[in-house]
């Protein structure tokens, strides 16, 4: 039979990478000298599995370094060994290796070995044992004679109770050739005293066999202690194949043709362990775990669903009435009821505990105040809050670079810190809770908070804004955001380089998301970052242009409001700008900036939405509004191309496709945001218009 | 009748092997007979009401639902700077699914009328020749003659590809 | 058709197990662990158990020692998953009542080969 193994690589490379991600959480727990039996426990677990699932799986690399480190722990686990912080260190880069390994495995690479043979030399040294070299595989090669073996084989009386079956065992036997038998009735006792569960039988066989001794006396391994057996070499035939056949190894080398002739059962079994599936592109394909609960009660929904269809079937037969009527009207509203419940159910399987992100943090953490000399005690809160799995997985690096640099630039050396009268040990806090429909993530330290003056001044001399510009402090932390920007004196080695702020304000835009920061001198900052739960979904406001329906997300309308022209100011560049209680908000004629025709060009005729991105409002003249509803958001890029100022698309309650309006792109469109003080430009045309 | 019997003679010839045997829907535009391989064909429909997408280039109509897929409509009358006609009861949108480099696209192409459904041996499809008149050369595949009738077989990744550089030209513009 | 019980915590395992048994005619039930396992256990009868050793919760060793004290599994063989490095649990699993063992890394061929010792 012929299993492809490689149908096992997903679910096995799936495990390997929770594994790790256990054993670096229960190593960064591991005190030395304070050893819980239960954590190293599921650290040795962890190791063991890795190793027996890429050994049988044919990743024979990871098999081996893994064989190194499982001796390792095995060794603490049995207490033969103290841990050693030098040991964790060791085991935490060796966990780094194998994700990286089993990451090149998983895109069908080979992996780099040059790191796992270095660790593996350190756990030998550690271990004591000379370094492996690659072994030899010289297996022993079948003499191929035929051979007579006596068997004796006699099972204890208690053979039974032990699961084994001596007729199987017999059986195995006469697999291995020509077989004769007698049996040996001597043990057999009385009828009265036989007790039924008990062997009283022994056999004594001839067999004639290819194989060797020790094949015989593997099939009875399993009942050396509960058998007394024996074997016997009492004759054989010289082979009759010529004896030059015996270095088939050495043939093999010199010509390949051989090779393909005389393929070994043994050969055939190890091709077909290490035969890849078909190259994947590079498309990620990636499953989640849904607990059964989750699925269950998709389960009981759609039976539900079943049920009101059913109803409706039986409703929709014979004539209508107004009995009939009312019962239609009470199952369609069964029906929307348990659309919504399966909806929300079945996004709820996507929704992951950000755990999954923030467990990363704790050896970042160390790795990174390590490398700076300074202490750090990081707060996880939250970690059960729940979020979209795209999310999650987009959130991640974003969220890394903000916590270097609080590690790098808000926390102060414990000199500092000392002198400033706080505690030595810096505080980074990762906070998440759900917040209406957003998931709300802060990342807060308590170090010297931004340094407004310095912010400034760096912005000014970046040509970001002018030396008279009138900024709030706020307005100025803003500006850390601003393409370009960075503050650290020097070039630090980790952040400060390449990656800016910018680039992590953009990926959380790309998610719909956005970051504010808050910042005190001397008490600390705090970033937060607001996302929507999931990425495929979206509450809006269905907006008409003529005979075209736009939506604009909820989550960036401000307001909406009927237009007074005597609030109205024309500033330079044609743009008309409103002025609503303290501010200027200039209008965009979205119809103009879609290139459609038929809409309501007047200010005063049509509505006005005030929608805010990156801390900017601006006034969108739409015809009119219509309803609010939660709409499935749809790739208009899978077909067709990115559009400016779009989003993505959806369908509506009558089937035609209405498009999501991207009001950060749409800014970007009209012109409002070429240079990033844009903003600002027009604030302050305001104040000299006033 | 002598085209159905070019094929049958085609199909039933021992030289000649199956896999040479491509079939082509084919569909009217401007009295002119053209080509599509039928394997990239999805479906056939009606027109529809098109959402029109923002500043997108004339000749895309706009984007139209098809079963939960958002598919971008293009007009081909218009991708080949033929002139435009009204949609009528005739007019139709070709579903094609079109295989890029990485992944495939799919799109709605409307025509004037769909016409026919013919098998042609690659043999028989010649290549383009020079006709320097026409800048849509590109999106010709080969010509082939059908009985008395010439078939152009389209090149739909290249009448695809295409959106991408009118959309740099408009930035640019 | 005969039944089989396959414990291992490892998923990926579990999975080749399961599916190589199957495909060669066995009705099998899996467990991620040794707890999990004896209830499955207590609930039904099986014709043979197959169990990692190191599992959380609830180790091999263990579930072999509760099952083999069952009356309806007094005879019933239970074989073992260890590694090369685990010969000492061997002994351990032997004295606990196994049957025997299969060494890992085994591919589907081998486990077959070697199941066929006690159940057919």
């Amino acid at each position: 039979m012929s299993i492809d193994l490689s149908q096992f690589f997903e679910v096995f490379f799936e495990e390997s990478f929770e594994g790790l991600d256990a054993m670096e959480a229960e190593l960064l727990n591991l005190e030395p000298g304070d050893l819980d039996s239960e954590t190293i426990n599921t650290i040795f677990r962890a190791a063991h599995s890795i190793k027996g699932g890429s050994g049988t799986f044919g990743f024979n690399s990871v098999a081996d370094f893994t064989h190194v480190l499982e001796t390792l722990l095995d060794q603490i686990r049995n207490g033969e060994r103290a841990l050693e912080t030098n040991h964790v260190n060791l085991l935490l880069k060796a966990v780094d290796c194998l994700r990286a390994m089993l990451g090149a495995l998983q895109s069908e690479q080979e992996p780099d070995l040059t790191e796992s043979n270095t660790l593996k030399a350190e756990f030998e040294t550690i271990l004591n044992i000379p370094h492996t070299a690659e072994p030899a595989e010289s297996q022993a090669v079948n003499t191929k004679s035929l051979d007579t073996f006596q068997v004796d084989f006699k099972p204890l009386h208690h053979l039974f109770k032990t699961g084994n079956e001596p007729l199987y065992l017999i059986s195995e036997l006469t697999d291995l050739g020509e077989c004769s038998v007698t049996s040996d009735l001597s043990d057999l006792p009385d009828i009265h005293d036989m007790q039924p569960d008990e062997c009283y039988l022994a056999w004594s066989f001839f067999v004639e066999t290819r194989e060797d001794e020790n094949k015989i006396k593997e099939i009875f391994e399993w009942v050396e202690d509960d058998a007394k057996i024996e074997v016997t070499l009492c004759g054989g035939l010289f082979s009759d194949e010529p004896e030059s056949e015996q270095p088939v190894e050495q043939e093999a080398e010199v010509s390949e043709t051989t090779t393909s002739a005389q393929i070994t059962p043994n050969d055939e079994v190890k091709e077909q362990t290490v035969k890849k599936p078909p190259a994947k592109a590079n498309t990620e394909s990636t499953s989640i775990r849904v607990g059964i609960d989750k699925v269950d009660s998709l389960i009981n929904m759609v039976g539900e669903l079943v049920i009101t269809q059913a109803m409706l079937t039986q409703l929709g037969e014979g004539d209508m009435n107004e009995n009939k009527q009312m019962a239609l009207k009470e199952g369609l509203a069964q029906l929307a009821h348990n659309t919504r419940d399966m909806q929300e159910s079945v996004m709820r399987i996507r929704m992951m505990p950000i755990s999954f992100v923030f467990s990363r943090f704790p050896r970042l953490v160390r790795d990174i105040s390590q490398k700076l000399g300074k202490e750090v005690e990081l707060k996880l809160i939250g970690e059960t809050t729940e979020l979209d799995k795209t999310v999650m997985e987009k959130i991640s690096d974003p969220m890394v670079h903000l916590v270097r640099n609080s590690l790098d630039h808000g926390l102060e050396t414990p000199e500092h810190r000392l002198e400033a009268g706080k505690k030595e040990a810096g505080i980074v806090t990762l906070n998440a809770f759900h917040q209406g429909g957003n998931i709300v993530i802060e990342i807060m330290d308590d170090g010297n908070g931004l340094n407004t003056d310095k912010i400034k001044s760096k912005a000014i001399e970046k040509g970001l804004i002018n030396e008279n510009d009138n900024l709030s402090d706020d307005e100025i932390n803003e500006l850390i955001f601003m393409p370009g920007f960075s503050t650290a004196d020097a070039v630090s080695d980790l952040s400060g380089r390449g990656v800016g702020m910018d680039v992590v304000k953009r990926n959380i835009h790309a998610l719909n998301g956005s970051i504010d920061v808050t910042s005190e001198r001397g008490i600390g900052s705090t970033f937060t970052i607001r996302l929507p739960l999931t990425l495929a979904i979206l509450d809006g406001q269905l907006v008409t242009l003529g005979k075209h329906t736009y939506i604009i997300p909820l989550i960036s309308i401000v307001e909406s409001l009927q237009l007074d022209l005597k609030q109205v100011n024309c500033v330079g560049g044609g743009v008309d700008v409103l002025r609503l209680r303290d501010e200027y908000i200039p209008i965009l004629r979205l119809f103009q900036i879609f290139n459609h025709t038929g809409a309501i060009e007047e200010l005063d005729k049509g509505l006005l939405v005030i929608v805010e991105s990156d801390n900017q409002k601006v006034g969108l003249l739409v015809d009119d509004l219509l309803a609010q509803q939660q709409v499935v958001i749809k790739s208009l890029e899978a077909n067709y191309q990115k559009v400016d100022g779009v989003s993505g698309a959806t369908i509506l309650g009558d089937g035609r496709v209405s498009l999501i309006v991207d009001i950060s792109g749409l800014i970007k469109l009209a012109g409002l945001k070429k240079a990033g003080s844009q903003k600002l430009a027009i604030d302050n045309a305001m104040f000299e218009m006033s | 009748m002598e085209q159905a019997l070019q094929v049958q003679n085609e199909l039933h010839s021992p030289d000649s092997e199956e896999e040479n045997v491509q079939q082509f829907l084919t569909f009217i535009m401007d009295e002119e007979e053209y080509g599509v391989d039928i394997l990239t064909v999805q479906e056939i429909r009606g027109w529809e009401e098109i959402t029109a997408i923002p500043n997108a280039p004339e000749f895309v109509k706009g984007a139209i639902n098809l079963r939960g897929t958002i598919v971008p409509i293009i007009d081909l009358r218009l991708r080949f700077g033929l002139t435009s006609v009204k949609y009528g009861p005739l007019t139709v949108i070709i579903v094609v699914k079109v295989e890029l480099k990485v992944g495939s696209k799919i799109m709605g192409l409307v025509v004037d009328a769909v016409s026919d459904v013919y098998s042609i041996g690659q043999q028989q499809a010649r290549d383009v020749p020079d006709i320097s008149k026409s800048e849509n050369s590109e999106f010709v595949h080969g010509l082939v003659n059908v009985g008395e009738k010439m078939v152009v077989l389209l090149h739909l990744e290249r009448v695809l590809n295409l959106l991408r550089e009118t959309e740099s030209d408009l930035l640019a513009g | 058709m005969k039944k089989i019980l396959a414990v291992d915590d490892s998923a990926s395992m579990r999975q080749m197990v399961s599916f190589t048994l199957k495909k060669a005619g066995f009705d099998v039930t899996d467990a991620k662990d040794g707890s999990e396992a004896l209830g499955i256990a207590k609930q039904g009868t099986f014709d043979a158990v197959i169990s990692d050793v190191n599992m959380p919760v609830m180790d091999g060793i263990t579930l072999i020692r509760e099952l083999r004290a069952l009356p309806e599994y007094k005879f019933t063989p239970m074989l073992m998953l260890t590694t090369e490095s685990g010969l000492d649990k061997k002994t351990e699993g032997k004295a606990a009542g196994a049957t025997g063992w299969i060494v890992k890394p085994f591919n589907p061929e081998q486990l077959l080969a070697v199941i066929k010792k006690v159940i057919r």
